[in-house]
């Protein structure tokens, strides 16, 4: 398992008292690789970070850190000697440090001119430069978080690990700091390591996201990958809202209400799934729905769809159109099913 | 191929701090187990006769002081820190420090003055007979000073700035963010006070209470000149007076029962509920304006305790000073005595915050049951007297220097004497062990401060635990810091029992000095020494004040 990347975690498995917060846990991150740690809160998912930062000794498991062992095999390292940058939920800035003080909190090692010379390249990067002087309670939100990126990116970190960084910004500002965030940890060629409950913001920053779920990965792979190719019902639906059918299987099939899909074999009940985004509005054939109600929501409308089946209980499902021209409600359609949406998973 | 770093024991086994806090504690709670373990020695007739006797009335008596001056400090505390940093009334930014200067008043001086000022012979029974014509004091009724009602009257006067200076500051850190939540989700400012403030700041305000407490409970001068019957006085007169050690120490260990008591109540009241404050963001603090009666209602109420704890008092002693003449009062021996007084409370001040941070440190770091158990042990010794520390403290330190005396005789033939017995490294020793708990609570409850995030952002930065405790926490809780040394110094330099009795041959306090004039009735004499306890007392609740309404966290200082 040892490997010239930047982490690798290998079968990390942690208790609090009884508990089992993290499950058999293993993933790497390669050189300048992001990974987002996606799941539900509780889910284990900032444990893991803590582990990889040394913050907290992992019950089980090891972990390297740029082919060093830093925990397992009755080894840990302190978090003040793994060169790793921590990038807090509340940003963490020291509030006795102006905003200068707190990015050379780090660096203290270098001498006082090479230090200042590092600490306002570092904040010239995240644009804080003219706030060097300031004092942490005089900057906003955003601002509080682009010093505290600086602060720990300034001893050159071979590990960022990222906790929910962005979930204390309003919602125009956390799209401007996180496209910002993710070009700095990119120039900077550093590993990194985000922990995020938001699906959008895991595919915005992440190279590859690992799903976790019970202190478990259920899925690791990259974005597209993930949406489109979902192990199981938990992580299609984290993704996003999906259309739930719990369907009866006859000879192989799935029935529901818009129709028949196969199934593996010896299931006798199957969970399908369709995204909103795979229905769309037929021409002539295809199962027949009436419309309850449709709003446009921007660049998608919504549309509120009931579907009946002559053996099954009617269904209420949604469905996104791109197109603007809405339905009139009590109309009624032909629907035309998009199979890459559709997953279709046998219930044991 | 991976490079295998120190096999650190990491979080499994925190050696260092581990031992450290051990010997400490050990240190610390030497003479408190001492004085328990003479609860197994067996004493003869002499306890059992105390029991039939006096016992009950010494419990009683405790347990109405304690009732009494809890209640009252808890008020005087809890609604002067409120009017002073949330609202807006006449005076009140002056109020803020004024309420400190009872901080700077021994109770046993405070009685000294109110009896000179309320007895019969005293200026106000003088002036009522005079007026109303009386001869006797068979002619009218007046309240007796020198009373249990008294003794609680004085107490709360001294005591309630232990609640005033805790509550004050707690809700001074309390983040404005909260309050205004609170006021924008409905709550009056009465509400949001009671609602929210309050509960907030209960830690800090149960923890000023059983200070409060704590000391009342120590208190000897009082309610021996009193002579209202309590533990203190009774160990006093057993030990002194009968010349049993162990039956005073017996008392002692039945008092310790009611701090330990004491302490679990207040520990409980704490909870887990180790709350961090959801922002890091301070603002100045919007003060809720009290315009009309209600700000001379305020006015009236922050007003009294600084009145009655201090300006009465006060002025009492001045004209005792200035009636027995300025040159006998500050000539002689005076400059020696607050030289002793100023250096014993300064060293005792610092070695009581470093052994503290260290304890505290060690407890946030690794909170292990034997780190937590050690802690706690060593906050007990304020619950033992100061006559009964100095009986814990005497007896190994006699054993220690008779042994290290013996070991130098069998070298060199001859005898160095006692080298530790009398000194004032004995002294500050003792009262370590006994003011340990006023900078250990101040300490832990201001580590708070320090939010998880925050120390984890300084070890990944590259701090070990002491460098982090140098650069991050040291620095945020640096006001906590010179309250929890004032705290301390104020304490020792009021310290009577324990300094009476272990002082070096020869060595005058101020405070050994105001006891024994006021104990042979020269209470105008014992003006002077008084009046330069609260002096020099109070310089540091000065420099707190200033200190404290300065240092708030993410202001430049």
């Amino acid at each position: 398992m040892i490997s010239t990347t930047g982490l690798v975690m290998s079968n990390i498995t942690h208790h609090f008292g009884r508990t089992r917060v993290v499950d058999d846990v293993s993933l790497s991150i390669g050189p300048g690789e992001l990974l987002c740690l996606l799941g539900p809160s509780g889910c284990g998912k900032t444990t893991t970070l803590r582990i990889a930062a040394g913050l907290e000794s992992p019950s089980a498991g090891t972990v390297v850190l740029n082919s060093q062992l830093v925990s397992g095999d009755g080894v840990h390292l302190p978090p003040e000697r793994r060169h790793v940058g921590f990038l807090f939920q509340d940003y963490a800035l020291f509030p006795h440090l102006d905003v200068l003080g707190n990015v050379e909190f780090g660096i203290h090692t270098l001498s006082g001119a090479e230090r200042k010379t590092r600490a306002l390249e570092m904040l010239d990067q995240v644009g804080m430069k003219d706030y060097a002087q300031a004092w942490p309670h005089q900057l906003s939100g955003g601002q509080q978080q682009r010093v505290a990126l600086a602060r720990a990116l300034a001893p050159n970190p071979g590990l960022m690990l990222l906790d929910e960084p962005f979930s204390g910004l309003d919602k125009r500002l956390r799209d401007q700091v996180r496209d910002e965030t993710l070009h700095v940890l990119k120039r900077n060629r550093v590993s990194t390591l985000m922990v995020t409950h938001d699906p959008e913001e895991a595919m915005f920053m992440a190279d590859r996201v690992a799903v976790m779920r019970q202190g478990r990965i259920v899925q690791m792979d990259q974005p597209e990958a993930l949406y489109n190719r979902p192990a199981d019902p938990f992580v299609a639906s984290f993704f996003g809202e999906v259309n739930v059918f719990d369907a009866p299987v006859t000879n192989g099939m799935a029935n529901t209400p818009l129709g028949r899909f196969a199934v593996g074999v010896g299931a006798a009940k199957a969970q399908v799934l369709i995204r909103p985004e795979g229905i769309g509005i037929a021409d002539a054939d295809g199962p027949e729905a009436v419309v309850l109600a449709a709003r446009l929501l921007g660049r998608v409308s919504l549309i509120h769809l009931r579907v009946e089946h002559p053996s099954l209980p009617p269904a209420h499902l949604h469905a996104r159109l791109s197109s603007r021209a809405l339905p009139a409600e009590g109309e009624r359609l032909r629907l035309s099913i998009d199979h890459s949406q559709v997953f279709i998973f046998p219930a044991t | 191929m991976p490079t295998y770093p120190h096999k650190t024991n990491g979080f499994k086994a925190p050696l260092p701090w581990l031992a450290a806090v051990v010997v400490l504690a050990a240190l610390v709670a030497l003479p408190v187990l001492v004085v328990a373990g003479n609860l197994l020695v067996p004493s003869g007739g002499i306890w059992g006769h105390l029991a039939a006797t006096v016992l009950g009335s010494y419990i009683g008596n405790s347990i109405i002081l304690m009732v009494c001056v809890g209640a009252g400090v808890a008020l005087g505390g809890v609604g002067t820190a409120w009017l002073v940093t949330m609202c807006r009334f006449p005076f009140s930014r002056w109020l803020e420090w004024a309420l400190l200067l009872p901080m700077a008043m021994p109770a046993y001086v405070v009685a000294y003055t109110y009896t000179g000022l309320l007895d019969y012979a005293g200026p106000v029974q003088g002036a009522l007979r005079a007026v109303m014509g009386w001869t006797s004091a068979r002619d009218y009724w007046f309240p007796e000073i020198r009373s249990l009602g008294g003794a609680v009257t004085v107490m709360v006067m001294v005591l309630y700035p232990y609640v005033y200076i805790l509550a004050r500051a707690a809700f001074l850190e309390q983040s404005v963010c909260v309050l205004e939540a609170s006021r924008t989700l409905g709550r009056g400012p009465w509400r949001a006070f009671s609602q929210v403030a309050l509960p907030l700041a209960r830690p800090a305000v149960m923890a000023g209470i059983a200070l409060a407490l704590m000391e009342t409970l120590n208190d000897f001068g009082t309610v021996h000149y009193f002579a209202v019957d309590t533990f203190t006085t009774g160990i006093y007169r057993t030990w002194l007076g009968m010349g049993q050690p162990a039956v005073a120490a017996q008392l002692g260990a039945v008092l310790m029962i009611f701090v330990a008591a004491l302490i679990a109540l207040e520990r409980w009241s704490r909870g887990g509920a180790k709350s961090h404050h959801t922002t890091s963001r301070y603002r100045r603090l919007p003060r809720i304006p009290l315009p009309g009666w209600r700000g001379g209602l305020a006015l009236a109420f922050s007003l009294l305790p600084v009145l009655l704890g201090f300006v009465i008092p006060a002025g009492m002693l001045t004209w005792w000073t200035f009636q027995v003449g300025l040159s006998a009062s500050f000539g002689g021996d005076f400059t020696r005595l607050a030289g002793n007084s100023l250096l014993l409370a300064l060293v005792a001040g610092l070695a009581a915050v470093a052994v503290a941070v260290v304890l505290a440190y060690a407890q946030r770091l690794h909170p292990r049951p034997l780190i937590r158990l050690a802690v706690r042990v060593a906050s007990l010794g304020y619950a033992v007297p100061g006559s009964v520390i100095a009986v814990g403290i005497m007896v190994p330190l006699v054993a220690l220097d008779r042994s290290i005396a013996r070991t130098v005789e069998g070298w060199t033939g001859a005898s160095p004497g006692l080298l530790l017995t009398g000194t004032i490294f004995a002294l500050v020793y003792a009262y370590l062990v006994r003011f340990l708990a006023v900078s250990a609570n101040t300490v832990e409850a201001s580590l708070g401060k320090v939010t998880p995030s925050l120390e984890a952002a300084a070890r990944t930065l590259g701090c070990g635990t002491v460098s982090a405790l140098r650069r991050v926490h040291l620095p945020i809780i640096k006001g906590s810091l010179l309250s929890a040394v004032l705290l301390v110094f104020v304490d020792v330099m009021k310290e009577l029992p324990a300094t009476l009795i272990m002082r070096p041959f020869n060595f005058d306090t101020l405070a050994t000095r105001t006891f024994t004039l006021a104990s042979d009735e020269r209470l105008a004499d014992a003006g002077a020494p008084a009046l330069a306890i609260v002096l020099v007392g109070l310089v540091p609740v000065l420099l707190l004040s200033r200190a404290i309404a300065k240092s708030r966290p993410g202001e430049p200082s």
